[in-house]
């Protein structure tokens, strides 16, 4: 996933080290002789007014995708928002009517964002659509740290002939288009579930976090301390449990951020092909796909999925870039 | 030199290897058999006709002897043949769509360059300036925005609000090239986008650093303009940085291409791919699977050699 990973070794990376905010904080931990780990309030301080917003957009996101799933599963709809699948002109057998709702409707007290080319309402498929991107970030972030932190940690620490092997694996697999791979691993599975495709897309990120997870356990192993923890007999595991683990996780979770990005992008360019979970569950790749018919008449069915989208990966990319660089001065206060 | 070639080529050769064994090993995983595929659902299903088939196709062998043979036949040019459109040749397919997915990852790839050169520089020469941060803001949206939006937009602003252009469709370039760009412009600029952004965030930092060099203050001082400066001497360097980058940005290009193909509906690799596996035609799929990663590792083999060839430095090491 070659967009990521040039990710942690920005150009312009290194400068950010001597501005005047790190050199501060470097103070403060060598005063400290440890990194102080900072209290969530003070991580919130410390961001931009942009990356401020992009936070709260990102908790927004998150919080609607649980809401509407509780709302569905949990409420059986009884929560205020409207049935994602209901297409609200049809023949209702309850009420003996039809429904007062038209497709392709334009924004109402009832409908928030309008109705989509089959009446239903588009604010709710949004909200539902934002769980698919929800977890499969989330299970790619988890394969991603778990399996591809331990692997690169691993073979970081150890070298050798197990470095060479796995490293080698991971490059051949680095080496196709990552879009290809996984259109063509997504083939193989008639069914595609949301289960199926976070698996795919989470197999698909371990190449990418294992190369970052490698990097950051070969600088790790070369520090004073892991030398220290040599010298007083600790074993190899504890040594990599106790001392490169915990120093490489940081680095991790914040790339995390930034790959979750790329996967958001990626799920969504799946979606719009068709080709990630079936209709009629919304993701926002495919509700911009169904929307893209009618742009003729209703450009803003399309602009409204576009819009979260885009938005949702601009503030995984200020956010991740936020920890990335606060991460970086961590790395050079230890 | 020499020895960084062979050295490059052995490596090739095992990437190569190692892809085209991954990619068959892929389709070897596909549920389901391939008889059913190329039978139908309905055809009379007699125990002679399907074991010709596996003969022909080869089912029986072990797993190893069948890769060895198709990527025997795969070196000669022979993929196979589709199971859905009997008859055809994949090979021939391939060879028939490349023309059109190469014109537009070039053009694309031109587009971007010739956007994100002046973007880089303006907001390196500017650093901090307003110029600067309007750029910057403009390049991580930019980031931000996934290709098909983009496609989506300009089909919405060109094709529907000021309608210069078609909205999809596809000329060929026999059709004369005027016909030819009126359909590969907006899909080039989608895809141009992204990789924009990507290349004048590396131009803009690569110039910064260049402009700290000893030598950029010596041209200064001898008085030459700024203009001079930037485009001559700190241009010229950053020129290396940048064709590397556009060597790993291509697999992401490739990438980009099946979706804004299947967006336009223009008759590329990718939009081919996409039928394909709707149909799940299996060596099709993975026809053109291997053929994009092969072009890929094969471009990124020679945009290293050619760095070599420029950069004197890299050929010691």
């Amino acid at each position: 996933m070659s967009t990521t990973e040039s990710a942690p070794h920005r150009p312009d990376f290194p400068r950010d080290r001597l501005s005047p905010v790190s050199t501060a904080t470097q103070a403060d931990a060598a005063q400290q002789g440890k990194p102080r780990r900072s209290t969530p309030r003070q991580t919130w301080k410390a961001m931009p007014f942009l990356v401020k917003v992009s936070a709260v957009w990102l908790v927004l996101i998150v919080g609607g995708a649980i809401y509407a799933k509780l709302d569905q599963h949990v409420f059986n709809g009884a929560l205020p928002l409207q049935d994602p699948n209901v297409q609200t002109n049809n023949f209702n057998p309850a009420t003996g009517e039809f429904g007062d709702g038209e497709p392709l409707e334009g924004p109402s007290a009832a409908h928030w964002l309008g109705t989509d080319t089959i009446a239903r309402d588009t604010f709710a498929r949004l909200v539902h659509g934002s769980w698919v991107s929800l977890i499969v970030a989330s299970i790619s972030a988890a394969f991603g740290i778990i399996i591809g932190g331990l692997l690169g940690s691993l073979v970081g620490f150890v070298r050798g002939r197990t470095e060479t092997l796995v490293m080698s694996i991971i490059d051949v697999i680095l080496a196709f288009p990552a879009l290809i791979l996984l259109l063509a691993l997504v083939s193989i599975f008639e069914v595609r579930d949301l289960f199926v495709i976070s698996v795919v897309i989470g197999f698909l990120s371990i190449p990418a976090y294992t190369r970052v997870a490698r990097a950051n356990s070969l600088a790790v192993s070369n520090r004073d301390f892991v030398l220290a923890a040599r010298a007083i007999g600790s074993k190899p595991r504890s040594i990599l449990f106790r001392e490169i683990i915990p120093n490489v996780l940081p680095t991790l979770v914040s790339y995390a951020m930034v790959a979750a990005a790329f996967v958001v992008v990626v799920e969504g360019s799946l979606s719009f092909l068709g080709l990630s979970v079936q209709l009629p569950t919304s993701t926002w790749g495919n509700m911009i796909n169904q929307a893209r018919g009618d742009i003729k008449v209703d450009a803003r069915q399309v602009l409204w999925p576009s819009l979260v989208l885009s938005m949702t990966v601009l503030s995984l990319n200020q956010v991740g870039d936020f920890f990335q660089k606060r991460g970086a001065v961590r790395d050079a206060a230890i | 030199m020499g020895k960084l070639i062979a050295t490059r080529l052995v490596r090739l050769v095992l990437t190569l290897l190692a892809v085209t064994f991954l990619t068959f090993s892929l389709t070897a995983l596909l549920p389901g058999d391939p008889v059913n595929a190329i039978l139908g659902v309905d055809a009379p299903r007699d125990q002679e006709t399907i074991d010709q088939i596996r003969a022909d196709l080869g089912l029986d062998d072990p797993f190893l002897v069948r890769y060895v043979n198709w990527l025997g036949d795969a070196v000669q040019g022979d993929l196979g043949e589709s199971y859905i459109n009997r008859g055809q040749s994949v090979a021939g397919t391939i060879a028939d769509r490349v023309p059109v997915t190469a014109q537009l990852a070039f053009m694309a790839i031109v587009m971007a360059v010739i956007l994100a050169v002046p973007i880089g520089v303006i907001g390196a020469y500017k650093q901090g300036k307003w110029q600067d941060t309007a750029s910057s803001a403009g390049v991580q949206i930019a980031l931000s925005i996934p290709n098909f939006i983009f496609g989506i937009f300009f089909i919405w602003l060109f094709a529907v609000q000021l309608q210069w252009l078609p909205a999809s469709n596809w000329n060929r370039l026999s059709d004369g090239v005027l016909a030819n760009l009126e359909t590969a412009i907006l899909p080039a600029a989608a895809l141009a986008m992204t990789q924009m952004a990507i290349f004048s965030r590396l131009v803009r930092a690569d110039m910064l650093a260049t402009l700290q060099e000893n030598y950029i203050l010596a041209a200064r001082s001898k008085g030459l303009s700024d203009r001079f400066i930037l485009m001559r001497h700190a241009l010229r360097p950053s020129s290396l940085s940048l064709m590397t980058i556009i060597g790993i940005n291509f697999g992401a290009l490739l990438g980009g291409t099946v979706v804004i193909e299947t967006l336009f509906a223009v008759p590329g690799l990718g939009f081919r791919l996409i039928n394909a596996i709707n149909q799940r035609d299996i060596l099709v799929i993975q026809g053109i699977t291997v053929f994009v990663a092969v072009v890929y590792v094969v471009i990124n083999t020679i945009v290293d050699l050619l760095y070599a060839v420029i950069d004197p430095r890299i050929r010691k090491s």
